[in-house]
């Protein structure tokens, strides 16, 4: 860029909003999670070695052709339904042309005037409750491309020494959801971003149609933004920020933009319509190619693929099973477990709300089913590096080791040694406590009342506290009771018999 | 050449699988008869170079297996199909596991196919032994051969002549008597046009009557893999043995496989409504060639069936449509032609080796000019403000054509035509004007438009050259064109022998120089 107006500095968040209104527009790619790719019987999988999982047919090579994967079709289908979309009854393949080594046919198998659904929407729930509606233009279906790794040191296909292409997801059934114009969202419109993004992950997670993993790019995000003079109501030239593969990124980079838009139309430059590759590092974007609404894709209907077909009987069948929407979902669960705003958030934001909501249907209250989560769980699989859920911890664990707390078998403490040996793989908090002998130690042998008499006799001076009144000094002898006892000393049986020692009433 | 290999070749392919199965030849006498001939008179400089390649060792394999089984008796010997060690040859366009595949490309040189063509399987799991493989026009744009990166195929009945194209190698092969049989594949009348020029059967399939899975597409929504043979029974037979559904081939019909070969066997036109297409006579054909088609029309009156005329007003502008429809598919399809994956790559001769240089120098280098003709013609007709003045168009003619075909076959029961305007004419004549090459298709592209079926039977000769009848019939009604064509053929062979016995003794222009390195 040798026109320094386009390199104007951004304006503060602020600033820009004082001068401009943002208006946005996603397209948010969805991988579905089928058991095979959109045209072709390879494996849809993730992480295997480079192109293991290929056929002939999502190789591109001479004289293969492609079938539609009906099971894709379904999915897109119910995504649809879920963001309120009208399905088509009748919609075809198109292929969209252009060279580039990630796609090895140099045609994308896409839907470009015949998109399988459209005219929806999806209302977004911002931090404070506010709804926002966001209007579907579309959502299609398309294949994905291969992977390129550039070799060298600009990290892009210009410059390298060499680049690698890894067919594997070439291929992999998307979903591509296109919204309307976003007019409206202000100041909000970073968090609008990032909330309209995770409704989305949330509803593909919910319907089992993706694994929704943006880390993996299971969920991409390409944002679009552009910013108005205040009081006017022309679009302006928009920017394209790509594959923003998380919530926060997206929040950001749409924040940056927005500065960036107004830092360069207030300084009087223009906006160049372009893509844009957002920098985790410095939380900024760069310049990618220029693009131009004319972009010539020679669209045409892909004439190897017969059109699909959607009897209204069947979409009525796929819309009666279409799970609780994400958003009423957590509207229901709030009221049902009472837990705070803060404490609801947290839990949705580690991504438990699922592993809670078993929890609870497997008999534990909703606090002592959040506390473990939240607690214990998330502890130890934080030093695993894994998440809560990849843990393997089931919710009949959980039931299993409360109903252990309950009866006084076992306390706090104890349970939660009992949680890392299951985690460990030793069995059930039954056959651990039984195995490795962590029972509250009773007194019917005395034991207890020996390990009492003990720590009363090393500690006189807070045996003398005690029976002056000072009752919460029993504290400082539980310390030497459990060290006695290997910590399986229940601290309310202790309590009772330094009283009962002292003729104090409990 | 042995007398009894001379025989040999010379049966049709029901002979031959009547006495293999009898008994009284072995697959792999029959084979190596045809492996003899392929190189007495396919390779030098006068020869027909109808194969790119020749597969003696895994030929001879597959007759051997057949050989044993029949041996052996049995189930496994009951079970075989009825051409079980008939040879054939397989168009080069159609990819084969084991064997190159080229298309008739420099682009393709030295490429291995890991998957066979769904035809190729059929082939394969019936054992009949796959001689090689046979010559094209590039990537099949062509009508007359001459567009091979790898040499033009030379018309057994005048070698200074073209066999037709895209498929002159399979046809040019059957009529050589180089193998009974061939696949081809038909866009515009790659099948057919080759059949009229050196006196052949060709059969265009119902489109989606046949799987394309593994025939390198040019048009998808026009190419149709179809038979090959001197007599309409011997195509029915293969007709018979590659059709059926296919799931990798979204495009492929269901239902079943009409008995092809009985239906040409009883084959009777009393009764039968025979439409002559106003558009398809006249200006622009022989007049050879309209003295074939009306006798042939006589000899079919003759014999019982109503001669009707039917208008076909948009068959003026099937030409233009099609030039228009099949090159934007060809473009498209031809894109994965890179460099990037397999088949030729070359670098450019100076400056940076980026990505898409390299594409770039390997299309200029790797493409032929017809070749490149048609993408740049694709290209531009698919571009946007281009795209429904043209492709949109041209779809809309299509839309047209299938109407006059409806309303044509409200009156007849199959529709006639001469297959070409013309008969085999002399290599190179055409190499400045590809409009003339184009109008030699002029008959044979509204059934592709259409996508219904079309079978080219030899009508007689015109200054010593073969000349061509074609029949059509409605989408699934194949058995139509084979009981019309069945009938012609029996009826102009009653007094005299078939035209394919007619064809001039070839020289023997190789016997004793191998093939050149690569056959």
């Amino acid at each position: 860029m040798t026109d320094t107006l386009t390199d104007a500095s951004p304006l503060s968040f602020e600033e820009a909003l004082e001068k401009f209104d943002p208006v946005l527009g996603f397209e948010v790619h969805v991988e579905l999670n089928t058991k095979t790719k959109m045209f072709s019987s390879a494996p849809n999988a993730f992480g295997d070695e480079p192109n293991t999982n290929v056929n002939e047919v999502c190789l591109g090579l001479p004289g293969t052709l492609p079938v539609v994967n009906g099971k894709a079709v379904e999915y897109a289908v119910k995504l649809g339904l879920a963001l309120n979309c009208e399905i088509a009854e009748y919609c075809r393949f198109a292929r969209k042309q252009y060279f580039y080594p990630d796609t090895p046919k140099n045609w994308q198998t896409s839907q470009y005037d015949e998109p399988i659904a459209f005219d929806g929407y999806l209302d977004i729930e911002l931090d404070d409750g506010e709804i926002f509606r966001v209007e579907i233009e579309r959502a299609h279906m398309e294949e994905d491309a291969g992977k390129l790794t550039h070799a060298g040191t600009s990290g892009r296909i210009q410059g390298a020494d060499y680049s690698l292409v890894d067919y594997n997801r070439s291929g992999i059934p998307l979903v591509e959801i296109v919204t309307k114009p976003i007019v409206g969202a202000g100041a909000r419109a970073p968090e609008l971003a990032r909330a309209y993004v995770s409704a989305v992950r949330d509803i593909v997670k919910g319907l089992d149609i993706s694994d929704a993993k943006m880390e993996r790019g299971n969920v991409r995000c390409d944002a679009n933004v552009s910013m108005m003079p205040k009081g006017t109501t022309t679009f302006g030239t928009r920017s394209e920020t790509k594959n923003v593969n998380s919530l926060r990124a997206v929040e950001h980079a749409v924040s940056f933009e927005m500065r960036r838009h107004a830092g360069v139309l207030a300084a009087g430059g223009t906006i160049v319509q372009e893509t844009r590759h957002w920098q985790e590092g410095t939380r900024t974007t760069s310049s990618g190619r220029p693009k131009s609404d004319a972009d010539d894709y020679r669209y045409f209907p892909e004439p190897d693929l017969v059109p699909i077909v959607t009897t209204a009987a069947w979409v009525e069948e796929l819309r009666s099973q279409l799970p609780e929407p994400p958003a009423d979902r957590k509207r229901r669960l709030l009221a049902a477990w009472g837990f705070s705003e803060q404490e609801f958030r947290d839990v949705v934001a580690a991504g438990l709300l699922d592993e809670i909501d078993e929890t609870v249907a497997a008999g534990v209250s909703p606090s002592v089913a959040r506390k473990w989560w939240m607690g214990e769980i998330s502890r130890l699989a934080n030093a695993r590096d894994l998440e809560p859920a990849a843990l393997g911890v089931e919710p009949a664990t959980i039931s299993a080791l409360n109903a252990l707390i309950e009866e006084g078998r076992i306390n706090d403490k104890i349970a939660r040694q009992v949680l890392e040996h299951v985690v460990a793989g030793e069995g059930t908090p039954e056959e651990i406590v039984t195995a490795r002998g962590l029972e509250v130690v009773s007194d019917d042998s005395g034991a207890l009342t020996a390990a009492v008499e003990k720590a009363m006799a090393e500690n006189p001076d807070v045996v003398e506290k005690i029976a002056a009144g000072k009752l919460k000094a029993i504290g400082a002898l539980i310390g030497p009771v459990m060290k006695e006892t290997r910590g399986q000393a229940d601290a309310g049986k202790v309590r009772e018999i330094v009283l009962a020692k002292l003729g104090i009433e409990g | 050449m042995s007398t009894h290999t001379h025989e040999l070749i010379r049966l049709t392919a029901a002979e031959m699988a009547a006495k293999l199965c009898a008994g009284e030849i072995t697959s792999v006498a029959l084979t190596q008869a045809h492996l003899d001939r392929i190189a007495a008179v396919d390779g030098g400089e006068r020869g027909i170079n109808a194969f790119l390649h020749v597969a003696t060792e895994e030929a001879l394999r597959t007759a051997a297996e057949v050989d044993a089984i029949r041996a052996g008796g049995g189930a496994e010997a009951e079970a075989l199909h009825p051409l079980a060690g008939v040879p054939i040859a397989v168009k080069d366009l159609i990819v084969t596991e084991g064997q190159p595949t080229t298309a008739g490309s420099k682009m393709l040189d030295g490429w291995m196919s890991p998957y066979d063509a769904t035809v190729v399987t059929k082939l394969r799991a019936a054992k009949l032994p796959i001689l090689g493989k046979t010559n094209l026009d590039e990537f099949a744009m062509g009508s007359s051969t001459e567009h091979s990166a790898y040499g033009e195929t030379r018309n057994p009945w005048d070698v200074t002549r073209i066999p037709g194209g895209s498929g002159g190698g399979s046809a040019a092969a059957v009529a050589a008597f180089e193998a009974p049989l061939a696949l081809g594949t038909d866009t515009g009348g790659s099948i057919r046009q080759p059949g009229a020029m050196t006196g052949t059967v060709g059969g265009k399939p119902t489109y989606g009557a046949v799987s394309r899975y593994g025939a390198i597409a040019m048009a998808s929504s026009l190419d149709q893999i179809g038979p090959v043979a001197r007599t309409t029974e011997d195509a029915a037979l293969l007709h018979e043995l590659i059709a059926g559904h296919d799931p990798k081939d979204s495009t492929s019909l269901t239902g079943e496989v009409p008995a092809l070969a009985e239906i040409v066997r009883g084959a009777d036109v009393a009764g039968l409504r025979v439409g002559v297409i106003k558009q398809l006579q006249g200006e622009g054909y022989q007049e050879g060639v309209l003295a074939r088609f009306h006798e042939a029309l006589d000899v079919l009156r003759a014999a019982g069936a109503e001669i009707v005329e039917v208008d076909c007003p948009s068959f003026d502008y099937a030409l233009g449509a099609y030039y228009l429809i099949m090159p934007s598919e060809a473009s498209s399809n031809l894109a994965k032609f890179d460099g990037v994956r397999y088949g030729t790559r070359v670098l450019p001769e100076d400056g940076a080796l980026t990505i898409e240089r390299v594409m770039g120098s390997t299309r200029a280098a790797g493409f032929g000019d017809e070749v490149k003709r048609r993408i740049i013609l694709g290209t531009y007709a698919l571009s946007a403000g281009y795209y429904d003045a043209y492709y949109g168009s041209a779809q809309k003619v299509r839309t047209l054509i299938q109407q006059d075909f409806d309303a044509a076959f409200e009156k007849a029961d199959v529709l006639i035509s001469p297959t070409s305007p013309t008969v085999a004419f002399p290599l190179g004549e055409n190499d400045d004007d590809p409009l003339a090459m184009y109008l030699n298709d002029v008959a044979t592209i509204p059934a592709n438009l259409a996508g219904i079926p079309g079978l080219s039977v030899p009508g007689g000769l015109s200054e010593g050259l073969p000349v061509g009848i074609q029949f059509l019939a409605p989408i699934r009604e194949d058995a139509r064109v084979y009981r019309a064509g069945a009938a012609l053929e029996k009826l102009l062979t009653k007094d005299a022998e078939p035209l394919w016995a007619q064809a001039p003794e070839l020289a023997e222009t190789s016997e004793a120089a191998a093939h050149p390195a690569g056959k």
